[in-house]
């Protein structure tokens, strides 16, 4: 089978965010570059999938060029290869971003002469957070969509999917016929480390980069700014098991015991 | 004259608390545009409609459009907002709003897909217009920064935060010449077999076992700190001699170390506790916007510039395995004389 994953490059950002100048951006001068951890449960229940039944797996993002780090990462823990739709970094709402997907996708379909049995995201992007970009991307392809799952089962004799959704209380379970989309949140796997090896190889996986038009945006980020934080000094109870007695009376004052 | 229409959400029958701050929220933009608002109803059986519409009236709702279809008793999500996207094609509404809720979140991502419209989504204010793009606000980072935007489009398409306006009734209901009972119109989609591929084919309900990390008065949460799955046996007891549950950081739940259902921030569980005690946790932002609701935070860390010491009311600096064992003897003593 096929899987495509798609994930998206984002700053890493530590105890909390510097803002540019401008108010605009977050300063990422001194800041690693991720994904969401939901992408990172994306791509491991892709190479699961491919580990179980076989078959290829890809990797597309859309972002500057640096996002080939993300690429590359993906590629390290066992994706076969990568896909850059290419931008000048700025930011895509999220209308733009699955019309460039969707035609990447059926590009890609053409080239390989199949579907891609099984899209995954995940259920939001973890800096814009629109919760949107897989739902309209399986609406584009008609095809169908389960979001926000943290369980997959992949039925390849029969060419469906069960997929679960937990809610309040407990779980909806979902069954589609493939090929589908699906959009995962974190628990669903723990994600696996590259190994050393992997970290080799993925050097020498191609990368195949295509520069999609930019659209006129819907949605136009203006400014970002921080919300009021928690304010007021941190009393210091003490140090080591000293502060023991410190912590009961606290516990005490506050109604806990 | 177009409209102002809100989707609300219920269980069996009973409105959420996200719908009515949605409500609230949208009520708000009514205003602004002089336009009257209105509920969309969906998956409820006409008794249960007609219940919900008149719930609906005291948050200023104007009319509610019922959406029936013998298909649309479950949920699934496609047929729903296709059913929404035609209704909006028809009565050609201002806006559509949603609570920002997983279902909301769906549901607003398919009516967009459905009309090519982008969806604003999890914004906490609305500067909403006659005419041209909207001014408003949203979170981004599960709630860890505000972005200003700006949106365009026809219809505008939004979601709500959860917990970013508090559900209001409207001030002061026109009482005179108003009819006691809400206006609930039927409306009628058009669905075809593909429409209903994704639905809900059964449900499984989750066991539970103890406080649930959501509800807890006191949680204790541990992380990379607290160093193996083992060394958790003691942040559960001394959870259990507090009353409350026990949660944890994204390392712990990547070390293997507690089930994803236990990690609080941006991508696990949000919580709100009376006191939340962090233990062996750094206090990464996408962490700490997880506790943003709780009362007070206490953190035991043995680093003295962990950040997490800038966001606590209390902290305790040194080693939890040395320091928490010994918290748990002092509070059984004390539960010991206490029951004495
Ligand atoms: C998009 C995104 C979403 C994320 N979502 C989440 C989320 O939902 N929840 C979450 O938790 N994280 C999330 N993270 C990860 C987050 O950025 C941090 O990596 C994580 O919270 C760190 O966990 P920690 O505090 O346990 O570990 P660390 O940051 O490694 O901190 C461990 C702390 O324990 C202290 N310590 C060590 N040993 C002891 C000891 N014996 N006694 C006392 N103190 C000790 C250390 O001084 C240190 O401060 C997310 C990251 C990204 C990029
Ligand atoms: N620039 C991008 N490149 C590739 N995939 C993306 C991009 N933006 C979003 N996605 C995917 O769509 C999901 C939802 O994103 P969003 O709609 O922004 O919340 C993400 O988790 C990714 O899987």
């Amino acid at each position: 089978m096929n899987v495509l994953v798609c994930i998206k490059r984002v700053p890493d950002t530590g105890a909390r965010f510097e803002l540019t100048p401008d108010g605009r951006d977050i300063d990422t001068r001194n800041l690693e570059f991720t994904i969401s951890p939901h992408e990172e449960c994306a791509v491991e229940e892709a190479i699961r999938l491919i580990e179980r039944h076989g078959g290829g797996s890809t990797v597309l993002t859309l972002g500057p060029e640096a996002a080939t780090e993300q690429l590359r990462e993906a590629l390290a823990k066992g994706i076969d290869r990568g896909v850059l739709l290419e931008t000048d970094g700025s930011e895509w709402d999220p209308v733009a971003t699955a019309q460039a997907i969707v035609e990447a996708v059926k590009g890609l379909e053409a080239a390989q002469g199949a579907p891609f049995d099984v899209l995954l995201f995940g259920n939001e992007s973890a800096d814009a957070g629109h919760y949107q970009t897989g739902v309209r991307v399986a609406d584009a392809l008609g095809r169908p969509c389960v979001a926000g799952i943290k369980a997959l089962e992949v039925d390849v004799q029969d060419g469906t999917a069960t997929a679960k959704r937990e809610i309040p209380g407990g779980w909806e379970v979902y069954r589609v016929p493939l090929p589908a989309v699906f959009t995962v949140k974190e628990g669903i796997n723990v994600p696996r480390h590259p190994s050393l090896r992997g970290i080799m190889t993925a050097k020498k996986k191609a990368i195949q980069r295509l520069q999609p038009p930019k659209p006129e945006m819907q949605l136009v980020k203006t400014r970002l700014r921080k919300p009021p934080e928690r304010t007021g000094e941190c009393e210091i109870l003490g140090e080591g098991v000293e502060a023991v007695p410190k912590i009961v009376e606290k516990l005490k004052e506050l109604g806990v015991i | 004259m177009s409209a102002v229409l809100g989707l609300v959400e219920h269980d069996q029958g009973k409105l959420n608390e996200a719908s009515l701050e949605m409500l609230t929220l949208a009520r708000g933009v009514a205003q602004a545009l002089n336009a009257p608002l209105e509920a969309v109803i969906i998956g409820a059986e006409e008794a249960q409609a007609r219940a919900l519409a008149d719930a609906l009236r005291p948050y200023g709702v104007a009319k509610a459009y019922w959406v029936r279809h013998e298909a649309l008793r479950d949920y699934a999500p496609l047929a729903w907002a296709k059913g929404v996207a035609q209704l909006v094609q028809q009565r050609q509404p201002k806006a559509v709003l949603a609570a920002g809720t997983d279902r909301g979140h769906e549901l607003i991502a398919h009516v967009g897909a459905q009309l090519g419209v982008v969806a604003a989504t999890n914004c906490v204010e609305v500067r909403a217009q006659a005419n041209g793009p909207w001014a408003l606000t949203r979170l981004r980072w599960g709630g860890s920064l505000l972005e200003d935007a700006e949106l365009k489009g026809e219809p505008k398409l939004l979601t709500v935060a959860p917990h970013a306006v508090a559900a209001e009734p409207a001030p002061s209901p026109a009482t005179e010449g108003v009819e006691l009972e809400l206006e609930l119109e039927a409306f009628t989609p058009e669905l075809s077999d593909s429409d209903l591929v994704v639905r809900v084919v059964e449900r499984v309900q989750a066991e539970r076992k103890g406080v649930p990390l959501t509800e807890a008065k006191v949680v204790v949460g541990g992380g990379r700190g607290v160093g193996s799955a083992e060394g958790f046996k003691m942040l559960e007891e001394l959870a259990a001699l507090l009353g409350g549950a026990v949660g944890c950081s994204r390392v712990a739940t990547n070390n293997g170390w507690r089930p994803h259902t236990d990690q609080i921030g941006q991508t696990g569980v949000q919580i709100a506790p009376d006191l939340y005690i962090a233990c062996g946790i750094s206090g990464a932002i996408q962490h700490m916007v997880g506790v943003k609701g709780a009362k007070r935070i206490l953190a035991i860390n043995k680093d003295p510039e962990a950040p997490i010491f800038q966001r606590a009311d209390y902290g305790v600096i040194g080693d939890l395995h040395e320091i928490v064992p010994k918290l748990i003897e002092e509070i059984k003593k004390i539960k010991a004389g206490q029951a004495g």
